[in-house]
């Protein structure tokens, strides 16, 4: 196992991908020649040329409606998207298109697309370049919502998710690139649509995924040298949602927290809850919490910017809530 | 064109028209649920267009896709199940009228969000390209899809990317109930593509030679040189859809175009031009009544899709 940040897993993923298949192809802003605005793709236009890492104009619509006709044909693109928020420009394309090409004409096509794009807030960019509006593609039925927290599962999806012959949306973590994690040598996938237990424990089930799986370590951490006992269950897919290792977790702990970055009405975190009281409602000894940003839109401030974002402190906090 | 080559599409062209009619009856009948986008009288549009295509050509269209599909070599019998909702359609009922497609017939759609397939074309054409192919993309869309900003995305990356696409503007002088006039800043839409630096003319669409020529002219300028924008004035007598009040037309203005009705100059022409008799072309409407009748009855008897598929599709795996 080697140590590799975020960025490299993610990068390593593309790479692999692309020598193993001729009809694997990036197009977005700024992969090729730049190298990709977080540096993902560097290498990649030198190793791979222009037709297979190409530079698009600004223009969201067209760079994921080309790749949905690409793909229709067989291509296999990887269309990237600089930020999440820019991915509202290309919505009829995401949600119209990709996810209902394949049921609307009777499964004539397949749309084997991938969408990556990079999200989250608290880097001081302001309302609209801060959001995590993950839970709003995992609403329509018909794409795959991955959004990984940590490099190894990061590398294990994206290569699954390059593979698969389903649309994917691939939500990375502006502030996850830089992070590290062990990622084995040999080459490995991991299935879309199971989430994963990040941490045993006895007590209370914590549910959560992508950035907010590393505060909720860190929040487990805090809470284990007081005696508490947290259990995590990282998502690592939003749609298809597995919520098996959830039920199975809660019917021991009896009690639930859920994390998200993004805001709680009408979030990951209702879904979740909704879904225990569904399958394990006899089981549950507390009222579930939830733990979300805060009902705003993300100022620049830094010190507003982390008040309205979810810290290891309101994790804790929900955690004795909840005991 | 030889005389069995303009004989058949003399029939295509009845054949849709008579689609369409019976459709529309259809639809007052309730037997045909939601929208309605008649083709009638833009009949050459599609059949010149698609006359002059190769086989490796791809085609894609908007929501007024019947005869479209047709002059791609689809069944009526498919094209009128799939309208009555029924498993035998070409989308097996999930899609209706809007929705129609034949991955083997290299007809891709039938797109019912106005401008969005502009991108899926020139996705296609980008596929075309990278696998070193010598196809076309044809994609069809009406005047009002060029006030979109799919239409600016899509065309700018055309020509960026010098992909092999036919870009075909039936401009039939209304989106929906808004003139071009109201709202395009230029009522010539071929003076668009000059933005891009792209090749552009204007054909008139009732003339299905005239369409057919300009189509086969342009098309070998695609596969070598890349994209190119065609504007083919064309008239859509009925209403946007079957829900349409028609409160924005004149009754003059819609005799006129019926005076220049594209079937009714294209027979003309076989008559006085091409040598055919009266009896041929009579002929050739009967066999397109009986195969329309025959659509009918095949739909009608075909069965729904069953509950139990709901999910069917959805995922490839």
């Amino acid at each position: 196992m080697a140590m590799i940040t975020m960025r490299e897993a993610i990068s390593q993923a593309l790479w692999e991908e692309m020598e193993k298949d001729p009809n694997v192809f990036i197009m977005g802003e700024e992969v090729g020649v730049w190298g990709g605005t977080y540096a993902v793709t560097r290498g990649f236009f030198d190793h791979f040329g222009p037709e297979r890492v190409r530079d698009t104009p600004i223009a969201e619509g067209v760079i994921v409606g080309a790749a949905n006709g690409a793909a229709m044909t067989g291509l296999r693109p990887v269309a990237e998207l600089m930020t999440i928020n820019f991915a509202f420009l290309a919505m009829d394309q995401i949600v119209n298109h990709s996810a209902k090409l394949r049921i609307m004409f009777g499964g004539q096509f397949k749309v084997p697309i991938v969408i990556r794009a990079v999200g989250g807030g608290g880097r001081q960019l302001g309302a609209t370049h801060s959001q995590t509006p993950d839970v709003v593609f995992a609403h329509f039925p018909g794409i795959k919502v991955i959004a990984p927290g940590t490099p190894y599962d990061a590398k294990g999806l994206l290569k699954s998710a390059i593979r698969e012959d389903d649309p994917v949306m691939f939500i990375e973590h502006a502030t996850l690139y830089q992070s590290r994690g062990e990622v084995p040598e040999e080459e490995y996938l991991e299935p879309i649509g199971v989430s994963k237990v990040q941490r045993p424990g006895r007590d209370v089930t914590l549910i959560t995924y992508s950035k907010m799986l590393q505060l909720s370590m860190q929040a487990a951490e805090q809470l284990s040298s007081e005696g508490i006992e947290v259990e995590i269950i990282d998502l690592r897919t939003l749609r298809p949602l597995d919520m098996e290792p959830v039920i199975k977790s809660f019917k021991r702990t009896n009690r639930a927290v859920i994390v998200e970055e993004g805001w709680g009405t009408f979030g990951i975190g209702s879904e979740i809850a909704s879904r225990i009281y569904e399958h394990a409602f006899d089981y549950v000894d507390a009222p579930i919490k939830r733990v979300a940003q805060k009902e705003v839109p993300l100022p620049y401030n830094r010190e507003l910017e982390q008040l309205a974002l979810p810290q290891v402190e309101d994790i804790v906090n929900a955690v004795k809530e909840v005991l | 064109m030889d005389k069995e080559r303009l004989q058949e599409i003399y029939h295509e062209m009845v054949l849709v028209r008579r689609l369409e009619e019976e459709s529309a009856s259809l639809y007052q009948q309730g037997k045909i649920g939601g929208f309605l986008h008649l083709y009638i009288g833009q009949e050459a549009v599609g059949s010149g267009i698609i006359a002059a295509r190769q086989p490796q050509d791809r085609v894609i269209t908007a929501y007024r896709d019947h005869g479209v599909a047709i002059s791609c070599g689809m069944d009526p019998k498919v094209v009128m199940a799939e309208l009555l909702g029924k498993e035998t359609g070409c989308s097996k009922g999930r899609g209706g009228s809007m929705h129609l497609a034949d991955t083997e017939l290299n007809f891709w759609g039938g797109h019912a969000i106005v401008g969005a397939h502009l991108p899926l074309a020139a996705g296609m054409a980008m596929a075309d390209q990278y696998r070193d192919t010598d196809a076309v993309t044809i994609c069809m869309f009406g005047d009002g899809a060029t006030n979109i900003g799919y239409f600016h995305e899509a065309l700018n990356l055309s020509a960026v990317w010098n992909l092999p696409v036919l870009w075909v503007c039936e401009n039939n002088q209304y989106g929906m109930g808004t003139s071009v006039e109201r709202a395009s800043a230029v009522s010539e839409i071929r003076q668009k593509a000059n933005g891009y630096g792209m090749p552009n003319e204007r054909v008139d669409g009732m003339n299905v030679i005239e369409v057919y020529e300009t189509t086969q002219k342009v098309l070998p300028k695609v596969r070598e040189g890349g994209p190119y924008l065609l504007e083919v004035m064309t008239y859509r007598y009925r209403g946007h859809s079957m829900g349409d009040p028609e409160r924005y037309r004149e009754t003059d203005e819609v005799e006129k175009w019926r005076k220049d009705d594209p079937i009714g100059i294209f027979r003309e022409h076989l008559l006085s031009k091409e040598g055919f008799e009266e009896t041929v072309l009579d002929e050739e409407e009967l066999r397109a009544e009986k195969l329309i009748q025959e659509a009918v009855q095949f739909a009608e008897s075909s069965p729904d899709p069953a509950p139990e598929t709901l999910f069917d599709y959805l995922y490839v795996d």
